[in-house]
């Protein structure tokens, strides 16, 4: 069991997503860094998509009741186990009794304001799952524990670890994270985007400022979007949209000309132009974005999605050799 | 034939020319019934007048994929779908449809008379979107559709029967919403832990029964 002592600004439980139910309404949710929680899940013994927790802009804190093993992957938020740093990427034994302590985002001694962690714990978070997921719909109220975020309070149960007892009781050990890709020198975060199918509808005007403008992230940004403030595009007429699919990573172009870039609860359709589509390999660099950050759009062709996306799945593959290389996955 | 675009790099969208109509959104069912039977093919998604898919690019190549809708879509037959009728009983005016004497005055029509046509009229299932369950209907008649609220709501009670524009809908669940609230059904629009968890599918038939009326 876990005990949430604090919830932070917004924590809940999440899994890689629930899916297949799109034609029904019903958004993919999920952590909205997938990356992350398949490398924290892997650290700690447990299948890919073992649920874990999604933390907001840190100010957490969770006592282990019974002895465990965790993984934290993401902004680190000074974290510290019983006062010892707890580094992101790495897998730490956790002792009965223990509590890991996240400072929140405007903490003295917090190095730079992020936005989200993952946290996986050995067996994963046991909640029932509901349309084939553990992950918690915040918007419609079902799924993950009890439908909603977290309290301070609520008790998790934990599911059954594959880890024999020595694995569990290994002494602390880390895997390098993913390249953070290309970052610009002014500290803006670049997103790599494929023009979207409402691309042409807007004035070149707009094109190039999408591409050009650093766009700053705002505090009115969720779980179901990205919002962001900056040159204002427009179309070179304005036409009413009939309803339509929406992915994670559509950047959606509402009248006020401020883009959206949609994340796992955004809705399953929209009426907006889809200016453009944040290729699915950047989309946990979106997820870790800090508010009041900057953002860089960049064009990019399918070859080069496709081969990002290449990249990082060469990436997750490295990782899991290492971790089998090293003894912890694999027969024992 | 439908304007194909790839939606990032593994979704394709399928768009027709408007307006949408029946016979366009029944072609966009039966595509969505035969791309999912593609290796390689994830979700579809309809939309109104078009389809959304997700797939997987290292199974199938979008170019290839898109030549493949071009050379099914002549085949489709616009009748693959056969609907439900679903009969939605509805409780109109007073606290279930407090927009009710308004669109009553926007329409020129009496209270009674907005009931009378709005649960005379067959519905159609387009697509459902925007909150799980939620559907956008086709068949409102024309002389009820109102524009929504200069204000939307902060919280639409669930159930709840509207009228935004030229469409009619129900609120699944508690959610922000702009549209004229006539009356509220007793029906689960969505229950997570019931098979299939919505009450409507794309395809559907609809029928708005009076359970009651209240004017003011």
């Amino acid at each position: 069991m876990m005990l949430v002592q604090k919830p932070g600004m917004l924590a809940s439980v999440q899994d890689l997503g629930r899916h297949g139910h799109r034609q029904l309404g019903i958004c993919p949710g999920g952590a909205l860094d997938v990356l992350a929680l398949t490398l924290a899940n892997r650290l700690v013994g447990n299948a890919d998509g073992a649920a874990g927790l999604e933390i907001t802009m840190g100010g957490c804190e969770i006592r282990f009741e019974t002895a465990t093993r965790i993984a934290l992957v993401g902004d680190g938020f000074g974290a510290r186990l019983d006062g010892a740093p707890l580094w992101p990427c790495w897998s730490v034994p956790v002792a009965a009794g223990q509590t890991l302590k996240l400072a929140g985002a405007n903490a003295a001694g917090v190095k730079k304001a992020g936005l989200r962690s993952w946290l996986a714990v050995a067996g994963g978070i046991d909640v029932p799952p509901v349309l084939g997921s553990r992950s918690t719909d915040l918007k419609a109220g079902f799924g993950g524990h009890q439908g909603r975020a977290l309290r301070k309070g609520d008790r998790l149960a934990l599911g059954a670890t594959a880890l024999d007892a020595a694995r569990l009781a290994r002494r602390p050990f880390g895997v390098r994270g993913p390249d953070g890709g290309p970052e610009e020198s002014d500290g803006s975060i670049a997103l790599r985007v494929l023009p979207g199918p409402e691309f042409d509808q807007f004035t070149a005007a707009s094109h190039s400022q999408l591409w050009n403008e650093r766009w700053r992230i705002t505090a009115q940004s969720n779980r179901m979007g990205s919002r962001l403030a900056g040159a204002e595009l427009n179309r070179k007429r304005s036409a009413d949209m009939l309803s339509s699919g929406v992915i994670p990573g559509t950047v959606q172009v509402p009248p006020s000309g401020q883009p959206i870039i949609l994340m796992g609860d955004a809705q399953t359709t929209g009426g907006y132009p889809r200016i453009g589509v944040v290729i699915r390999a950047d989309l946990w660099k979106l997820a870790r974005a800090p508010l009041d950050g900057r953002l860089r759009l960049v064009q990019v062709d399918m070859a080069a999605a496709l081969q990002a996306w290449a990249e990082q799945q060469r990436y997750l593959a490295q990782v899991a050799q290492g971790l089998a290389a090293a003894g912890w996955t694999g027969p024992a | 034939m439908p304007r194909l675009h790839p939606l990032g790099d593994a979704a394709l969208l399928c768009e027709l020319p408007p307006p949408a109509t029946l016979p366009q959104q029944q072609r966009i069912w039966a595509l969505g019934a035969e791309v999912q039977r593609w290796a390689g093919v994830g979700e579809v998604l309809p939309g109104m007048n078009n389809l959304t898919l997700t797939f997987d690019p290292t199974a199938i190549d979008i170019d290839a994929l898109m030549a493949r809708v071009n050379e099914a879509w002549p085949r489709l037959s616009a009748t693959a779908i056969e609907g439900r009728r679903v009969e939605i009983p509805v409780a109109y005016g007073g606290v279930h449809g407090p927009d009710l004497a308004d669109v009553a005055a926007h329409t020129g029509l009496t209270q009674a008379e907005v009931v009378r046509r709005h649960s005379a009229a067959d519905y159609v299932v387009y697509l459902l979107g925007f909150l799980p369950g939620f559907a956008f209907m086709g068949g409102l008649p024309p002389e009820l559709a109102t524009p929504r609220r200069s204000e939307p709501r902060t919280a639409v009670p669930a159930r709840s029967v509207g009228i935004g524009g030229e469409q009619t809908g129900i609120y699944p669940l508690v959610s922000p919403g702009g549209w004229q609230l006539i009356g509220r059904t007793s029906l689960e629009l969505f229950d997570p832990s019931a098979e299939p968890p919505t009450l409507l599918r794309p395809g559907d038939r609809v029928r708005f029964i009076v359970e009651s009326v209240q004017t003011t």
